[in-house]
């Protein structure tokens, strides 16, 4: 199939942006939308002009490296699928299809389409863990997990840190990916002994690295790949409100 | 020897391993290796390579034990290591299921599954850890499946007898490196750890004698820089990439483990990589990657592949007397369920009859026709929803209407940099820990142990022997006008000028991807003299027209992911050449390996332990010349060597 891309072209951090339009003619419907770029890049290069950056590693859906808006959507209009998932047969020949990087305050762009999620980090280590260093711990078998709770604090426990849903939100917010970290181990018996503190230092973190509040307005879960529940985020709340009247 | 291709040097020697009684070795070398006083650890800096299960739990290990700790990793975070994507489970010998599983019985069928090729003492401790792994992982919440009564699931994978392997759905290596990377985040957190994602290892920093430090370039400003330590740790995961299009991560790649290499490091049976058999098909030239279906798939499917050649037809119209169930057909008593060795070989020999189906005629069937029949769809679908849907989304096909098609793709090396029983390469200070080292499965490795040796590796080995080696310091300081220092930084900035300045009319990719057919061809599941000889030539011929003629655009001062994708390919180049050597030098078929002049009469792989009963360990051969083979003899005290048969 033939189809354009306009794609947000930025040198570099401080840099301005624009959105370049290409040509890509001849895609295998079977081609990803990452080897769609991967294509177009070919031919860039052999131009004499600058490749797209972009980020991407395992392209199966499960390292949370990919992050593009595409057309407006982070990650594209199929649902609960990453950007490496997505492929061309969910697109039509002659189609115009607008590529930008995430865009949040906490995640600026380093180079077109790649941007610095540290801020995520930075949120886990203000206590997304549980403390148990290496060689303390009992018998696995020492303390039993319900099925259900097991089984829920894996599904929150499956949020790649993608970002998409930061992408999406309109205030720039993290607490779908706080309140997945927060889920997961607020679930395990092995997470209460820290569970006030992770709550209250994962929220300042939040603060501190410039993401926003947030309003509820559902976008999050919306583009998130792993369809992380928006009810997450009212167990967070939740727990603060707990951990604060402890303190 | 001497041959066209390498020389015979003196063999290696593992001169850490301890004697005695298999059971209680581990326990003497911890006993016996050197401890550092708590007080003293502050003053001890370790580098580590890689974040992956290996690198991440040792670097959180390390930091917790008082040492100081800096990791590195290419990914913009280390919570992105390869390790995510592994998908089935991890083994451990705890026997919760009372059906007969012990450290003994791990320890047989690894050293087994390895086809002999493995040394005993590694695998041994290997079992004996496995059980402490779990703990630790249960311990810092990760998931696991679990029964009704709040306890581990388990379940028997790659045939085993016993249920043994933990898993967290089809996502354990994800949730199993969350829980080190969690570990290693509240470190980063303290204090102990100074984070660098984004950062790539260029070079080794070698002071006298010794490993003293890296030289790593920042992937967003481009700034190149000299790092140093008491002692260097590469975990940088395996050489899959070498093939192109592997399962692998496409960043997954040999540098770190090569850089080392070329400065001394032996490299140690670099002709053993697994192919796996359940993957999904190229699908056209743009393919840049290959997708792991887990084998679970062949417990309830059946492989087949037209009885004819060149059959166009649809799957449904090809009636059951025209289709060929080979595995059913050649291997009677396991049928689909040979192992994977087997299974990916004989779907490569039909598709090279020319039965092959799909695009390119590179794919055989894998029906649940018979599966929906016989346990109705629901059934199949509460075992394989999940796969079934991803084939779908990647695919656009619908298995519970046509079969799915799979074909074999290269998934796992089990080679590495050679390491003794304390994890350190000929190098002194230089430990390798996880998929980067050769040290625990031999010539094939069984499924839910990669996870497991990383694991091991990193949370409970090294931490107790690299002790031993940094107990002699804090070595003396090193700085950045140090001659070594400033030689090693030289050649990174000589080398990234060198890519800038080609200017040719190919891009990196093309090269790769021309590398990885020469690969797949010759050094893939079947090998022969002629294939190999023939390998080397077009390797060589390759790596002179990348030099003069590859185009990578753009400056070394930003972000610039074709320059790092040239120095990636460059190294495959040389890798390539010391694998083919390497699989030509092995006259055997063993584990994974199938060499054309070694079979038994009915084609099935001859394994010659009288005279490769060893593991190979290559010296590097300088720019031009012919590497260096030092054997380290392999014993068998415990496990017999015997002969596998699936028929
Ligand atoms: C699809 C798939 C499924 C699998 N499923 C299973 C399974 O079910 N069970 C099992 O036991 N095994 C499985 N395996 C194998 C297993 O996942 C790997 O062998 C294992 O995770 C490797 O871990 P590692 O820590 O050694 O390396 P990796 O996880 O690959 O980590 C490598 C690290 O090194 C860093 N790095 C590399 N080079 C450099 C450099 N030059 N500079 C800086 N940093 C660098 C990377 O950034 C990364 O952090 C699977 C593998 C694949 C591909
Ligand atoms: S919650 Fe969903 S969208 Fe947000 S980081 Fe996790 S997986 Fe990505
Ligand atoms: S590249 Fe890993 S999730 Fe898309």
């Amino acid at each position: 199939m033939d189809i354009k891309v306009r794609v947000w072209r930025q040198s570099g951090p401080s840099a301005g942006g624009k959105m370049v339009t290409y040509d890509v003619k001849g895609i295998s419907p079977d081609a990803s939308f990452l080897e769609m770029i991967d294509v177009l890049n070919e031919t860039l290069i052999l131009n004499g002009d600058d490749p797209i950056a972009f980020d991407h590693d395992c392209r199966e859906g499960i390292c949370g490296a990919c992050s593009m808006v595409i057309n407006g959507v982070a990650h594209g209009p199929e649902k609960a699928t990453t950007t490496c998932q997505l492929h061309m047969r969910k697109f039509s020949d002659g189609d115009v299809i607008d590529v930008e990087p995430w865009r949040a305050a906490a995640f600026p762009v380093i180079k077109d389409l790649v941007v610095d999620r540290s801020a995520f980090d930075k949120i886990i280590q203000a206590g997304g863990y549980i403390t148990v260093p290496t060689g303390t711990a009992p018998d696995a078998h020492a303390t039993p997990v319900p099925k259900k709770d097991a089984d829920a604090a894996f599904e929150a426990a499956t949020c790649i840190g993608c970002g998409a849903c930061v992408a999406a939100c309109p205030n720039g917010s993290s607490m779908l990916f706080t309140a997945a970290k927060i889920t997961h181990l607020g679930l395990m018996p092995q997470g209460q002994p820290e569970r006030d503190s992770r709550v209250i230092d994962m929220l300042q973190a939040q603060d501190d690295a410039g993401f926003g509040g947030c309003t509820n307005a559902g976008e999050c879960t919306t583009v998130c790949p792993k369809g992380i529940p928006l009810s997450l985020i009212g167990r967070l709340n939740s727990d603060y409100r707990k951990a604060i009247t402890k303190r | 020897m001497t041959t066209d291709f390498w020389t015979e040097g003196e063999p290696v020697v593992d001169k850490a391993a301890p004697d005695g009684p298999v059971e209680t070795r581990w326990e003497r070398r911890k006993f016996n290796a050197k401890l550092v006083n708590p007080a003293n650890r502050r003053k001890l800096t370790v580098i580590i390579v890689g974040t992956g299960l290996a690198g991440g739990s040792a670097a959180a290990t390390l930091a917790e034990a008082g040492y100081q700790v800096k990791s590195y990793c290419y990914q913009d975070s280390p919570r992105r290591a390869h390790s995510i994507a592994a998908q089935g489970g991890i083994n451990a010998a705890k026997n919760y299921r009372n059906d007969g599983d012990s450290v003994y019985r791990l320890f047989y069928d690894t050293v087994k599954g390895g086809d002999f090729r493995a040394r005993e003492s590694n695998v041994y401790r290997l079992a004996q850890v496995s059980v402490n792994i779990i703990d630790q992982c249960v311990a810092q919440g990760v998931p696991f499946a679990r029964e009704y009564g709040g306890l581990l699931d388990n379940r028997s994978f790659g045939g085993t007898q016993v249920s043994r392997t933990f898993y967290a759905r089809g996502q354990t290596g994800q949730q199993l490196l969350l829980g080190a990377y969690q570990a290693l985040e509240r470190q980063i957190g303290l204090g102990n750890v100074e984070m660098n994602a984004r950062h790539e290892m260029l070079e080794l920093i070698i002071v006298d004698g010794k490993a003293r430090g890296i030289v790593v370039r920042d992937m967003v400003t481009g700034e190149i820089s000299t790092e140093f330590a008491d002692a260097v740790v590469l975990a940088s995961g395996g050489y899959g990439n070498v093939f192109f299009l592997s399962t692998n991560a496409k960043g997954c790649n040999v540098t770190a483990s090569w850089r080392a290499h070329r400065k001394g490091a032996l490299f140690a049976n670099p002709c053993y990589t697994q192919i796996h058999p359940t993957c999904i098909p190229e699908s056209g030239s743009h393919q840049s990657k290959l997708t792991l279906m887990s084998e679970s798939l062949r417990n309830d499917g059946r492989v087949w592949v037209p009885k004819a050649q060149k059959d166009t037809r649809r799957a449904a119209d090809i009636p059951e007397d025209e289709r060929d169930y080979y595995l059913e057909r050649i291997y009677p008593s396991f049928g689909n369920l040979v192992p994977r060795d087997i299974a990916s070989r004989a779907a490569k020999n039909v598709c090279d009859e020319g039965r092959g189906v799909g695009p390119g005629g590179l794919g055989v069937y894998l029906d649940f026709a018979d599966a929906i029949n016989r346990l109705g769809r629901k059934a199949v679908e509460a075992k394989y929803g999940n796969l079934f849907e991803m084939y779908e989304r990647i695919t656009g096909e619908d298995p519970y209407e046509t079969p799915m098609r799979i074909y074999p793709a290269v998934h796992y090396t089990m080679g590495g940099l050679w390491v003794d029983y304390d994890l350190q390469s000929t190098i002194p200070g230089l430990f390798v820990v996880g998929e980067a080292n050769f040290s625990d499965h031999g010539a094939n490795r069984l499924g839910a142990s990669a996870l497991m040796q990383g694991l091991a590796d990193g949370y409970f080995v090294l931490p107790n022997t690299i002790s031993n080696y940094l107990a002699a310091g804090p070595f003396p300081k090193v700085t950045a006008s140090d001659a070594p220092v400033v030689e090693a930084r030289k050649q990174v900035e000589d080398r990234i000028e060198k890519f800038l300045s080609i200017n040719g009319d190919r891009t990196v990719d093309s090269f790769h991807r021309e590398l990885g057919q020469i690969m797949w061809e010759y050094c893939g599941m079947e090998r022969s003299e002629e294939g190999l000889t023939k390998a080397i030539g077009l390797i060589r011929a390759l790596k002179e027209e990348f030099w003069t003629r590859v185009k990578v655009p753009g400056k070394g001062e930003e972000l610039n992911q074709n320059l790092e994708k040239a120095g990636r390919v460059a190294d495959f180049i040389e890798l390539g050449e010391l694998m083919c050597i390497d699989a030509l030098h092995r006259r055997e078929s063993c584990g994974g390996h199938f060499r054309a002049e070694s079979q038994t009469p009915d084609g099935e792989a001859l394994r010659h332990d009288d005279e490769f009963s060893y593991a190979a360990a290559w010296e590097y051969f300088g720019a031009d010349g012919r590497p260096t083979l030092h054997k380290e003899d392999l014993n068998f005290e415990y496990v017999h060597p015997s002969t596998r048969s699936y028929k």
